[in-house]
């Protein structure tokens, strides 16, 4: 029986380096690691058949139920090898499977010498997971290929065995192969993590330094901060520092997870664990910084730490504006859990008041929203994501514009913008739809290559502004959701991109205004003034709807005036009537904008925004009222 | 003053686009005639006609339903009670609504010694095909023949009812019907747009795609063509719907527009007294049985509130020619109105505000920005 039990294992701040691995799980959504962990937890007796629940270690509802894993942690698992008959204390720590969170991943590969690379054998590796599987050989991890889902009728693990060996330099016969469903492999995929990962490495006599690679904010317990120690110990009660903000703090407790915390009287070299110090906000104990101990601290801090970075902006506005309170609690929450989450207040004329907010990148952003809404019942309308760009004008003048209003009038000698190196994956009948899709959206090709027989691996860089719009569902939808995508920051590079004003009856209405390439100003322009034509009630005059470059027109539409609105009748009866549809339309004119002298209602401005997807959330609300 | 309206609740068919508070017999009860179930009507209406108020009385309207459909005596004692218990003016204006089919020189010979001064009878249209959507079984030729026998029975007061923008009539057709119209001998034409009411044969049959409304420009071209050709004839627009040679104004409307006093009588009917609005049980049954049982007819009330008669008083004046004097509304008021002159909506004259045939077309837009 290759299970210890966890009073019998070796302790948490006893135990030798040479017994301990630490590894990682690097698998694309779906393929199966959220089981797979299942399985490991229970064939190690961490936790008890009675206690199992399906992925266990996914503690939001929201990563359950879109399979996602966006937070890390890091689990104690006792092992004893089926091989040397030795014992082991094996570190499972869980890695953000998504393009957004490449940063994260990375500060997570750099706590382990090891990585286990999971594909689902009835659908091969995906691009984000070959990305992941680049950066983990650029941080000298230790492979172990594995198939997973043998146990499907479709499994296919020979072809997808030879895809992985020539990936990675190794033989199709080193491919592991297991079900999680099943456990069947799983017991050799530990000893395996036991024969094949390094040791960690590191001094104990040194001055503490720890790796900071997740933090969480618990509102019992304050932000729990999960650490890799590489050298020294960190202990209760001392005084700890982060080596980024300079910032001290009593450590009040330490210990592991196994699988649920558990204080222990230290952490030592090699080890994996998480520390509280009772700080309630995420930022204060940023993922890639060092921890050092105050009294005795390290001068070389551990490499790689970075800022996040917010790479796309988007307006938050609530639907009812009377929930703007709402919602700053709601985004001030979740900033204590999300360092990545910029925001500041922003009013627009055409949504009212709400939150300018910088992502990490699309997901980021659709998960923030998604836990905003979920979170604090707040329907809310996004605007279309922006980019970060970098303008120029004739006079040297610079401008960094995350929001289409901030972007400078003047003469422009250049505007800048993101670029990104792109990979998608896909079955190569789909090579020709795929580079048509990225020929629209401005991408250069950078090559191709066969990863096996019948799938290609191809490469542009495009600009991020047209990945952040739909590019993600066009290329899922014109692969029947073959192809994977996975992008990666390239620099900023000239563009020629312009904004386009809407302008209702001469004034601009902000909501609308984009930045878009000047070959695309024009489609944008008719798409949506003719969008607002329809939306917008017709009023007592006529009203163009312009789309402008400057004061340049490009696009022009217009709502006739309204001729009619009256009801002919209005005799002894139908005076109570009308009275009482006046006093409710009454309350219905507080609820329209003015932009200049057009009424329009908020319902249009929200559905001129509205994705499909959007839309049917409104009308959900609605039904509920 | 205290103006009555008489609610008649019956009539032989119901036609495809009307909501009105009416009954065919077959409906009321299973083969009946008229005669069986309206034969008490007129006693109840009598017993609720008991908790008027005694005020003196300037007009009275006899509408439905159809209220052509009873004999002269019967519609004649309601007038003769009103006439005993509250006194009519000298120039009381005593209407009836006819059908033109079920009029005969001697019926009208009937109403007009039982008191009737004024008649509207109900036209829509002259276009067969456009009578035909509307489900009206009259024939247009027997319009002629109704005025021409009121005429010369001695009616001081001829009016006809048109209905513009049915499903299918041209804008020519509309120009049809109201060139026969004002070739008739008559003083008063009311034109409504017509309107799909939920519930009805109409709206059933726009809802399945059998028939299509006409979209609102044509409805208004057709109401601008309408003004045009009363004007032009000698009838001047004295109210939204309404125009009439001088002196043919119907009184008994101008009492609503002008939030004067009146009680309505029957089931379903509204009254306004002083600050009060109420109105009676709708079923015929229910009302017989209420007041036959010497209980109130009265199904709910409502106190209007300062507020409530401001508006009302805003939103119905602005409909008549007389118009609305501007210190009536607030800063407000005064100055989103203000805006409409420019776009030739509003004509602001000696600090009065009236609408044009443009503005007209959207006074409820209009009373909104006027109630601020």
């Amino acid at each position: 029986m290759p299970a210890i039990s966890l009073a019998k294992a070796p302790q948490p701040a006893a135990t030798n380096p040479a017994q301990i691995r630490n590894f990682c799980i690097i698998a694309h959504i779906d393929h199966g690691k959220s089981t797979l962990a299942d399985r490991m937890l229970g064939i190690t007796e961490v936790v008890d058949a009675r206690n199992m629940r399906a992925q266990y270690l996914d503690r939001m509802d929201i990563e359950r139920e879109r399979g996602i894993t966006i937070k890390s942690q890091a689990v104690r698992l006792p092992w004893r090898s089926g091989i040397d008959g030795q014992e082991y204390i094996l570190n499972m720590i869980d890695t953000p499977g998504h393009v957004d969170f490449t940063y994260e991943v990375s500060r997570s590969l750099a706590a382990c010498e090891g990585a286990v690379l999971l594909v689902d054998c009835a659908q091969g590796i995906e691009a984000q997971t070959l990305a992941n599987l680049y950066l983990a050989m650029e941080n000298n991890l230790t492979i172990i290929p594995v198939l997973n889902k043998i146990d499907l009728p479709n499994a296919q693990p020979d072809k997808f065995a030879a895809e992985l060996a020539r990936l990675i330099g190794c033989q199709p016969e080193d491919c592991l192969r297991v079900s999680g469903k099943t456990g069947d492999g799983v017991a050799e995929l530990l000893d395996q993590i036991v024969a094949q990962i390094p040791a960690p490495v590191g001094d104990a006599n040194a001055p503490a330094r720890a790796l900071i690679f997740d933090s969480v904010y618990d509102s019992y317990r304050g932000v729990v901060t999960y650490i890799r120690v590489i050298d020294g110990r960190i202990n209760p009660r001392e005084q700890i520092q982060m080596f980024s903000t300079g910032v001290r703090h009593e450590a009040l407790e330490v210990g592991v997870i196994s699988p649920e915390p558990v204080p222990s009287k230290g952490l030592g070299v090699g080890e994996v664990g998480y520390l509280i110090t009772g700080v309630k906000d995420v930022r204060q104990s940023r993922v890639g910084d060092t921890v050092t101990n105050y009294q005795n601290p390290t001068k070389a801090p551990l490499a790689g730490y970075k800022d996040p970075k917010p790479m796309v902006f988007s307006g938050l506005f609530p639907l009812d504006g009377a929930d703007f309170p709402l919602l700053r609690d709601a985004l001030d929450k979740l900033q204590l859990n999300d360092a990545a989450l910029v925001y500041e207040p922003e009013s627009s004329a055409a949504l009212g008041f709400g939150f300018r907010c910088g992502f990490l990148g699309l997901l980021h952003m659709e998960i923030v929203r998604e836990r905003l809404e979920r979170e604090s019942g707040i329907s809310l309308i996004s605007t279309a994501p922006n980019v970060v760009y970098r303008v120029t004008l004739e006079d040297g003048k610079e401008f960094v514009v995350t929001n289409p209003s901030e972007f400078p009038d003047g003469k422009i000698n250049s505007v800048k913008e993101p670029i990104v190196k792109c990979t998608i994956l896909a079955p190569s009948e789909y090579i020709g739809t795929i580079m048509e899709l990225c020929q629209e959206r401005r991408g250069t090709m950078q090559g191709m290559d066969y990863i096996s027989e019948d799938r290609v691996e191809i490469r542009y860089t495009l600009p991020l502004a047209e990945i952040v719009f739909d590019f993600f569902d066009q290329l899922k939808s014109r692969t029947k959701g073959y192809a994977s995508l996975d992008y990666e920051e390239l620099g900023d590079e000239e563009g020629n991109l312009v904004k386009v004003d809407i302008l209702l009856q001469g004034e601009a209405v902000d909501a609308f205004s984009a930045i878009v390439h000047r070959d695309k100003a024009y489609s944008y322009g008719v798409m949506m003034t003719g969008k607002l034509r329809e939306l917008i009630p017709r009023q007592q005059f006529e009203v163009p709807i312009q789309a402008a470059i400057g004061s340049r027109i490009i696009a022009r539409e217009s709502i006739r005036a309204i001729r009619k609105d009256v009801l002919a009748k209005c005799y002894g009866g139908d005076i109570s009537r009308k009275r009482k549809l006046l006093e409710k339309q009454k309350e219905g004119k507080k609820r329209m904008k003015m932009v200049g002298r057009v009424e329009v209602p908020q319902e249009a401005f929200v559905a001129a925004l509205a994705t499909d997807a959007d839309i049917e959330k409104i009308k959900a609300a609605r039904k509920q009222d | 003053m205290l103006s009555f309206y008489v609610h008649i609740p019956y009539c032989i068919k119901r036609c495809g686009y009307c909501d009105f508070n009416t009954y065919t017999p077959n409906e009321l009860q299973d083969g009946a005639s008229l005669e069986i179930v309206s034969n008490d009507y007129i006693d109840a209406v009598l017993l609720e006609l008991d908790a008027a108020p005694l005020d003196e009385v300037p007009t009275i309207f006899f509408g439905g339903g159809t209220p052509s459909l009873l004999p002269a005596k019967d519609l004649g004692r309601v007038i003769a009670a009103i006439k005993a218990r509250n006194g009519i003016t000298a120039d009381c204006e005593i209407t009836l609504e006819a059908n033109p089919d079920s009029v005969t020189e001697e019926k009208l010979q009937g109403y007009l010694e039982a008191g009737f001064n004024r008649i509207s009878f109900g036209m829509q249209s002259a276009q067969p095909h456009v009578l035909a959507v509307l489900d009206r079984t009259h024939n247009p030729a027997n319009v002629k023949r109704a005025v021409d026998m009121a005429r010369a029975a001695g009616f001081k007061s001829i009016s006809v009812d048109l209905i513009y923008g049915t499903p299918g009539e041209s804008l020519e057709d509309c120009r049809a019907t109201v060139t026969e119209a004002l070739s008739l001998d008559i003083d008063h034409i009311s034109a409504y747009a017509l309107i799909v009411e939920t519930g009805t044969k109409l709206a059933a049959q726009i809802k399945r795609g059998d028939l299509t409304m006409p979209i609102d420009d044509l409805m208004a071209d057709m109401y601008l063509l309408v003004d045009q050709m009363c004007n032009q004839a000698g009838l001047n627009w004295y109210e939204l719907s309404n125009w009439a040679k001088p002196g043919h104004e119907c009184q008994h409307n101008i009492a609503y527009w002008k939030s004067a006093n009146w009680w309505g009588l029957g089931p379903g009917a509204h009254s306004h007294v002083d600050k009060k609005r109420f109105w009676n049980v709708k079923h015929p049954t229910a009302y017989k049985q209420k007041l036959f049982a010497k209980e109130s007819p009265v199904a709910e009330s409502e106190n209007l509130t300062d507020e409530q008669l401001r508006d009302e008083a805003i939103m119905l004046a602005i409909r008549m020619r007389t118009g609305l004097a501007l210190s009536s509304l607030s800063k407000q008021g005064q100055d989103n109105l203000q805006a409409y002159v420019a776009t030739g909506h509003v004509e602001i004259l000696d600090s009065q505000i009236q609408l044009t045939a443009q503005g007209r077309l959207i006074a409820d837009r209009l009373v909104r920005e006027a109630l601020g």
